[in-house]
């Protein structure tokens, strides 16, 4: 019985993957991997760790990949165009070139396994409560930089991706595009607002309010900065 | 819950083995998308493939070795990854806005 | 407390009075302040040092050196070595003493009036009060290494003062190439030095003299290059003394050095500084004596020296020219005579060319003071009216020089000929001869250029002209002094005055060695009364028959004249005298254009080339690589994707390993 979850899931699992990888259109794709994921949830589930699998569903089918969606909805991201030329080679090799590594890969790390076969399944190893002592005693510092890294994460991805400010409009294009500068927050008095998404259709538009507006902005705090091409977090810009 | 207790003090009837080579096809699956696709978002979900199959082999791993660190692990990974996502796409909405492509074979502002 | 102990003033003073000068050279002092401290300094040094003299005479000092360390520099801490500030007076030092005191505090009232106009006041004299300082070491010192501090302060002074119009092109290089020559020299007498510490472990004058006199096998034996030890030593400090003293073949530094102040012309390279080489070669007797081999040189070099000198002085239009290669002739007598052994006949005539030649010289200056500048006789011309004490004075000095008999001239310069017919030493005669010969040339240049100044009609400009003044008496009174001085100094010397030839026997605690390297090595014999007088005469004759000869072309109205169509009688040889024969021109080929050559190659090809060229090398190196790295930046995402990918599969390779 367990063998036959096993195998369904993980055909659906690697079949739904190769559709992720192959397919044309993101949406699809996007789809796609959350069956993925389910089949590997699932699979989480015959290991021995729900709770795992739950969060699994929980966080990634659940939000990230909502996100996801949601980005390739904004973009209108159409489907892919053909390659010019070369599409029978590439695909071969890129068959090939998996198979090879997936041999590489198999190799190195099958021997970590050890030869014995497996032991049976302990409660101690399932439980919630034994997860929640291990995380929180011997892992609480990487727990805790996690927490620190997902912070930095939001602040790091609204600040990147919020429409640019009238200042930066009026600096350049360079400038525009997702610059950080901390006297591009403060001027120009949140044109625009950290974090909304509107249409980027409307982004013409409010350029040439926003240029308008510039001069305003101008007297208001510091210039435009020319931003170098941003990393992601900049840490010390207004939370 | 019933069927974890069901599960528990039975031998896995699968050999761990078996999930670690669907790992790793995953893991190349996803690594030969990631190599090969022109859209940027595809390449993001071809990555996404790649964590799962980690994670994937971390459980197993941990299954085998008896041991609690390899979910811990995968509870990590899950984290990153999604502060990863967020990141990523916030960048790609960026590039998006200067050139109106995410083609990443048009984004090369940083050729020699 | 003795005046003696007091010996370390004489050159404190001067060093004293150099460093307030210097320092008031910095601010706007009073010119009042400037002159008493640099007149001040030397007279003191004169007082000590007469004091000191006179001590030495009168309480039974003599004939005995008396030594006096001021600090003991070395006190244990050098194995085997003491080198001590110390002075030493005995009859050679105070004669020298009394030179360098007197001349100079005489040239220093003169400076004052000389260059009462000049900018430079306290300048000039910081430099000349350092002089003095440097000199005075040099004479007092005990030993060789305190004589050589001396020996390269004086040579700095020189440097200093030569080149102290800065401003000009000519004077600095001037300096730079007295300081160069001079520096050959130097070497070889620290080699010399090196010798003598090694052989002796000490510098000190009296022990190394003592022991070589006790034991000369330890002069004579073999030391190196095939040289005895005396032999090598000596032919080193010679050389120095070559340098020093300007002769063949380092003097051609002492005419370019006329371009400093006249009165420094008359003090370092007259009366003091260049007269140092042949204290030097005085001091060290003891070693001239053991090494006949040596002496020869010096003898032989001395008497080209001054036969060479003399012909050029005879085409010199430049009255400074003239007086400089006058010193390098009589320098050269001067060495002569050391080579011939008769080192008090040496000393003698730096005593007497130290008044008559700084006479000549302060005398150039007071005509160049009155001509407004101008040094070319060509342009002076019946200056005796209009500067008569200068007139009166610079022909004295020119008799004493073409010695003519009374001034001073001609005792000392009588002494070296006879020294050098009575000499045992091969080719004496000719010395002897050349010497002759060079005194009539030394008349005959020395009266063309009183005549060109003095005699005949004024060539001058207008304004020139008009400038014409005899000196104030702060220049006059030096030279008045000097007068007397180039008249009665020879008179140490008479023979029959006071028991004769007082000089010489005042000087023999100092040349006079044991019996056996006396005669053996240099063999000085006597001659014969008969001939000394011959001898005489026939000196005097040809120093009268040179004023005669020179009167005859040059004197009178038309002087100028008949001296230059009689100077195109010979053209090729009047050129080559005028041009130096052409020295300097072959020193420029044979040293300075290979050494300007070899700069060459080392700055263009191992500079800029070897070297530049390797650190650009290494620079492009860095950028080839670098550009090679940038290869990887495509900009195509794809790419790096690549390089991930292609980065984790040596990483597996690494980890499976």
């Amino acid at each position: 019985m367990e063998t036959a979850v096993f195998l369904v899931f993980a055909l659906l699992a690697l079949g739904s993957s190769l559709v992720v990888v192959a397919h044309k259109s993101p949406i699809y794709s996007t789809l796609s991997l959350v069956l993925t994921l389910f089949s590997v949830a699932v699979l989480f589930v015959l290991l021995g760790a729900p709770f795992i699998a739950t969060l699994q569903l929980l966080i990634y089918a659940g939000a990230i990949l909502v996100l996801f969606l949601f980005v390739i909805m904004l973009l209108n991201v159409g489907r892919e165009e053909g390659i010019p030329g070369g599409h029978r080679a590439q695909l071969v090799a890129a068959v090939l070139g998996a198979l090879a590594f997936a041999v590489a890969l198999w190799l190195l790390l099958r021997p970590a396994l050890g030869a014995a076969g497996t032991a049976p399944l302990t409660e101690e190893l399932v439980s919630l409560s034994g997860l929640a002592q291990e995380l929180f005693a011997e892992y609480l510092l990487p727990f805790e930089i996690v927490g620190l890294l997902l912070l930095v994460a939001v602040i790091g991805a609204t600040v990147v991706a919020r429409r640019p400010t009238a200042d930066e409009l009026a600096g350049g294009v360079l400038a525009a595009g997702g610059a950080a500068g901390i006297g591009g927050v403060a001027g120009a008095g949140g044109m625009g607002g950290p974090g909304s998404l509107s249409a980027l259709d409307e982004l013409e538009a409010a350029e040439s309010t926003a240029a308008s507006w510039a001069a305003d902005a101008d007297r208001a705090g510091g210039g435009a900065r020319p931003a170098s091409f941003p990393g992601g977090a900049e840490p010390g810009a207004r939370p | 819950m019933s069927s974890t207790i069901h599960l528990v003090n039975e031998s896995l009837t699968v050999p761990v083995s078996w999930y670690l080579l669907l790992s790793v096809a995953l893991f190349a699956v996803g690594t030969a998308g990631a190599l090969t696709r022109r859209n940027g978002i595809s390449i993001f979900l071809s990555i996404e493939v790649m964590l799962n199959a980690a994670n994937l082999a971390l459980v197993a791993y941990s299954r085998q070795l008896d041991q609690r660190t390899g979910q811990i692990l995968v509870f990590f990974v899950l984290a990153v990854a999604a502060a990863e996502a967020a990141v990523g796409l916030a960048l790609f909405i960026a590039v998006y806005r200067q050139r109106r492509t995410i083609d990443i074979n048009r984004i090369n502002l940083m050729r020699h | 407390m003795q005046a003696i102990d007091l010996l370390w003033l004489v050159p404190a003073l001067p060093l004293a009075g150099a460093a307030v000068n210097g320092a008031l050279a910095y601010g706007r002092a009073p010119k009042a302040a400037v002159t008493a401290v640099a007149l001040g300094a030397p007279l003191g040094s004169l007082l000590v040092a007469a004091a000191c003299i006179w001590q030495y005479l009168a309480s039974g000092l003599y004939p005995r050196a008396v030594e006096h360390v001021s600090y003991a520099w070395t006190a244990g801490t050098l194995d085997g070595l003491t080198i001590n500030v110390a002075f030493l007076l005995d009859p050679l030092a105070a004669v020298m003493l009394f030179i360098v005191t007197f001349v100079g505090f005489l040239i220093h009232v003169y400076s004052v009036g000389y260059m009462g106009h000049d900018e430079g006041y306290a300048r000039y004299f910081a430099y000349l009060n350092l002089f003095m300082a440097a000199m005075l070491t040099l004479v007092l010192g005990n030993n060789y290494l305190v004589m050589f501090v001396g020996w390269e302060g004086v040579g700095l002074c020189s440097y200093l003062l030569i080149g102290f119009y800065y401003d000009q092109e000519f004077p600095p290089y001037a300096g730079k190439k007295a300081f160069i020559v001079n520096r050959i020299g130097d070497f070889a007498f620290l080699i010399g030095m090196f010798a003598l510490v090694a052989r002796f472990g000490t510098l000190d004058f009296l022990p190394i003299f003592h022991r070589l006199a006790a034991q000369p096998a330890l002069g004579t034996a073999a030391y190196a290059g095939g040289l005895s030890f005396a032999a090598f030593v000596g032919l080193c400090f010679f050389i120095g003394a070559v340098g020093k003293s300007a002769q063949i073949p380092l003097y051609v530094w002492l005419p370019d050095a006329m371009a400093g102040p006249t009165p420094v012309s008359a003090l370092i390279h007259a009366a003091t500084m260049v007269t140092a080489g042949v204290y030097m070669a005085v001091r060290s007797n003891v070693i001239y004596q053991l090494t006949p081999g040596v002496s020869l040189l010096v003898a032989v070099i001395g008497t080209a020296t001054a036969l060479l000198a003399a012909t050029i002085g005879m085409a010199q239009n430049d009255i400074k020219k003239v007086l400089a290669y006058s010193t390098v002739s009589q320098l050269g007598y001067m060495f002569m005579a050391v080579g011939v052994g008769a080192y008090s006949a040496a000393l003698f005539h730096v005593l007497t060319h130290a008044f008559f030649k700084a006479l000549l010289f302060l005398g150039s200056g007071s005509v160049i003071h009155a001509m407004g500048g101008e040094q070319d006789m060509q342009k002076m011309g019946g200056l005796k009216k209009r500067l008569p004490v200068t007139y009166r004075t610079f022909l004295v000095g020119s008799f004493a020089l073409a010695g003519i008999p009374v001034f001073a001239g001609f005792f000392s310069k009588d002494e070296i000929l006879a020294a050098a017919a009575a000499s045992g030493m091969p080719l004496h005669w000719l010395f002897w001869g050349v010497g002759w010969i060079t005194a009539g040339l030394t008349a005959f240049y020395m009266f063309r250029a009183v005549h060109l100044t003095f005699d005949g009609t004024f060539r001058g400009t207008h304004e020139q002209e008009h400038h014409l003044h005899e000196s104030p008496p702060v220049m006059t009174v030096p030279l008045i002094v000097l007068a007397v001085g180039a008249v009665i100094s020879g008179w140490v010397e008479i023979p029959l005055l006071r028991g004769g030839n007082w000089f010489h026997r005042f000087m023999e605690p100092v040349v006079a060695t044991t019996a056996a390297i006396r005669d053996g090595a240099t063999g000085k014999g006597e001659v014969g009364t008969p001939t000394e007088a011959l001898l005489i005469v026939l000196s005097v004759g040809i120093a009268f028959a040179g004023i005669l000869f020179a009167r005859s072309i040059y004197g009178g109205a038309a002087g100028a004249q008949r001296g230059m169509a009689f100077e195109e009688r010979w053209p090729t040889l009047h050129r080559l005298l005028a041009n130096k024969w052409y020295v300097d021109e072959l020193y420029d080929a044979i040293v300075v254009r290979p050494l300007h050559g070899l700069s060459w190659v080392f700055y263009r090809v191992v500079d800029m080339l070897v070297i530049d060229g390797s650190i650009r090398a290494g620079a492009a190196v860095t950028r080839a690589s670098g550009d090679l790295g940038s290869l990887t930046t495509t900009g195509n995402v794809r790419n790096y994707a690549l390089y991930f990918f292609l980065g984790v599969l040596v990483l597996f390779w690494w980890i499976a390993r």
